[in-house]
């Protein structure tokens, strides 16, 4: 018979420890020997907290199945799970990611008192006028007149952009941030768009052409996939 | 069969019940067999710029709940043969009215009558839903103001959702033409950018429209005012003819328009 492969690997690295699972043994044996590796070394009091990767392979863990090992793993030790990776992630995910990285064409005027929501990002055809609120969970892009709300990276995406062909909104909101329209009279804007400037820590409206450099990845999915 | 046409506005105070008064008699005035039906339970006013207030036996409410047939409650304007209204019940509830009996009312009329025009209410609730159950096509009345249009706004994006035959079209109301002109006013061109859809006609502010309504007479049964000309031109262009918008300064203009309608 073939020497089994051992179910955990522990690796060091500069930044922490990288727990390897293997993939083929079941999760009975996995919880068995993470206790029995675990349990060997007991940990110093003063020993600083050790941040710990945990890598799955091609396994999907049900949330349940986590909570157990990232209990096992924290519980005993100064450890600290950074982050569980899987190479597999199931097909509900995958719809969601999908829909959270297209982009949704939308041909209407957005009247007053009217809401348009888009899980990705979004395009407008058309206008936004007052009382009419926009909302995506990425970009936002209006061919057309924003004259009501637009609310980009509703789930807390601050690199999340709102561009239209006339700004004239009476807010602009980006993740958490929010700014409104000036007090006096103002013309609206040309081709602009609005942005979160971390400098000044706050939105700023600023020409469309400074996208190319302050938003690289202007594709949904691409961005979807770096923030995992 | 017949069309049916409801006069809406989101906001109160803008004009509906004059405007469904004058684009009634107007259309009455071409030999169109015409029905208003008042459906501001409570608070009825068309009877009233009609000047038919005392003729009224039986109204709306009691059609539905079946106290008497809708013949019966049909009022005929003293002075069109071709003229009815359907008045609005003063004292019962609202909620007597449903959108199911607004629907059967208006189809049975649209057996007899070219056109019904239905005088919405104010506000967004049952009232209003009930007065655009049966309607075919809208017309939304706003005054050059902020807050009238931003109703309005909102009225056509809830009229949008109904699928009605046609995009609803718009009046706009009460309008000064020197304030517009000082820009103290919106612009018509600025409304109708941002309401997005087509006008029918514009309809200027004037001292002749608050007597006429006064003493029960629609304006438009006028002409030698230019109110009256406005109404009749946005119920010859329900018709389907093309006519021009109405200068709003010009006097010489009007009267040669004047002179051409009767022409005609």
């Amino acid at each position: 018979m073939q020497e089994t492969k051992p179910t955990i690997t522990i690796k060091g690295t500069r930044d922490g420890l990288i727990l390897f699972i293997d993939e083929n043994s079941s999760f009975e044996e996995i919880v068995q020997d993470l206790t029995k590796k675990l349990d060997a070394s007991s940990p110093q009091k003063e020993e600083p907290v050790v941040s710990v990767k945990v890598k799955l392979g091609h396994r999907y863990l049900a949330e349940e199945q986590r909570r157990q090992l990232k209990k096992i793993i924290e519980e005993k030790n100064r450890f600290q799970i950074e982050a569980m990776e899987s190479e597999v992630i199931p097909i509900k995910d995958a719809k969601t990611w999908l829909d959270q990285s297209k982009l949704q064409v939308v041909n209407q005027i957005v009247r007053s008192g009217q809401v348009l929501e888009a899980k990705g990002d979004l395009l407008l055809i058309g206008d936004v006028n007052p009382g009419g609120r926009v909302r995506a969970r990425g970009n936002i892009y209006i061919m057309g007149n924003l004259l009501g709300i637009a609310h980009a990276g509703i789930e807390g995406d601050q690199e999340a952009f709102i561009a239209a062909s006339y700004m004239k909104p009476a807010q602009l909101r980006i993740a958490e941030y929010i700014s409104r329209a000036p007090d006096y009279e103002a013309d609206g804007v040309y081709m602009e768009c609005g942005i979160i400037d971390p400098d000044q820590n706050k939105i700023v409206i600023d020409s469309i052409k400074i996208l190319s450099k302050q938003r690289k990845v202007i594709s949904a999915f691409e961005r979807r996939m770096n923030n995992g | 069969m017949g069309e049916a046409i409801v006069i809406t506005s989101g906001k109160g105070g803008v004009g509906k019940t004059t405007t469904s008064a004058n684009i009634g008699t107007s259309l009455a005035l071409m030999d169109k067999k015409v029905c208003l039906i008042d459906t501001d339970i409570g608070l009825r006013n068309l009877d009233v710029i009609m000047g038919l207030e005392n003729r009224i036996i039986y109204d709306i409410v009691d059609v539905i709940q079946g106290r008497c047939k809708l013949q019966q409650a049909l009022i005929k304007d003293k002075r069109f043969d071709y003229l009815s209204l359907l008045p609005a019940a003063q004292t019962s509830d609202k909620s007597a009215v449903t959108t199911d009996g607004m629907k059967e009312i208006v189809t049975e009329l649209k057996q007899e009558y070219d056109y019904i025009i239905i005088d919405c209410p104010a506000g967004i609730e049952q009232g209003f839903q009930n007065a655009i159950a049966g309607a075919d096509r809208a017309i939304v009345v706003t005054t050059p103001e902020n807050s009238s249009v931003r109703d309005a706004d909102r009225i056509i994006g809830l009229i949008e959702k109904k699928d009605m035959l046609e995009p609803p079209r718009l009046i706009i109301n009460r309008i000064r033409n020197q304030m517009m002109k000082n820009g103290d006013m919106l612009d018509i061109d600025d409304i109708v950018q941002l309401l997005a859809i087509d006008l029918i006609g514009i309809v200027a502010d004037s001292e002749e429209m608050i007597k006429a309504s006064n003493k029960g007479e629609p304006i438009a049964l006028h002409p030698h005012f230019k109110a009256s000309i406005s109404y009749r031109n946005i119920a010859r262009r329900i018709l389907g003819e093309t006519v021009p918008l109405q200068s709003l300064e010009e006097e010489k203009s009007f009267m040669q328009k004047v002179k051409a309608f009767f022409k005609i």
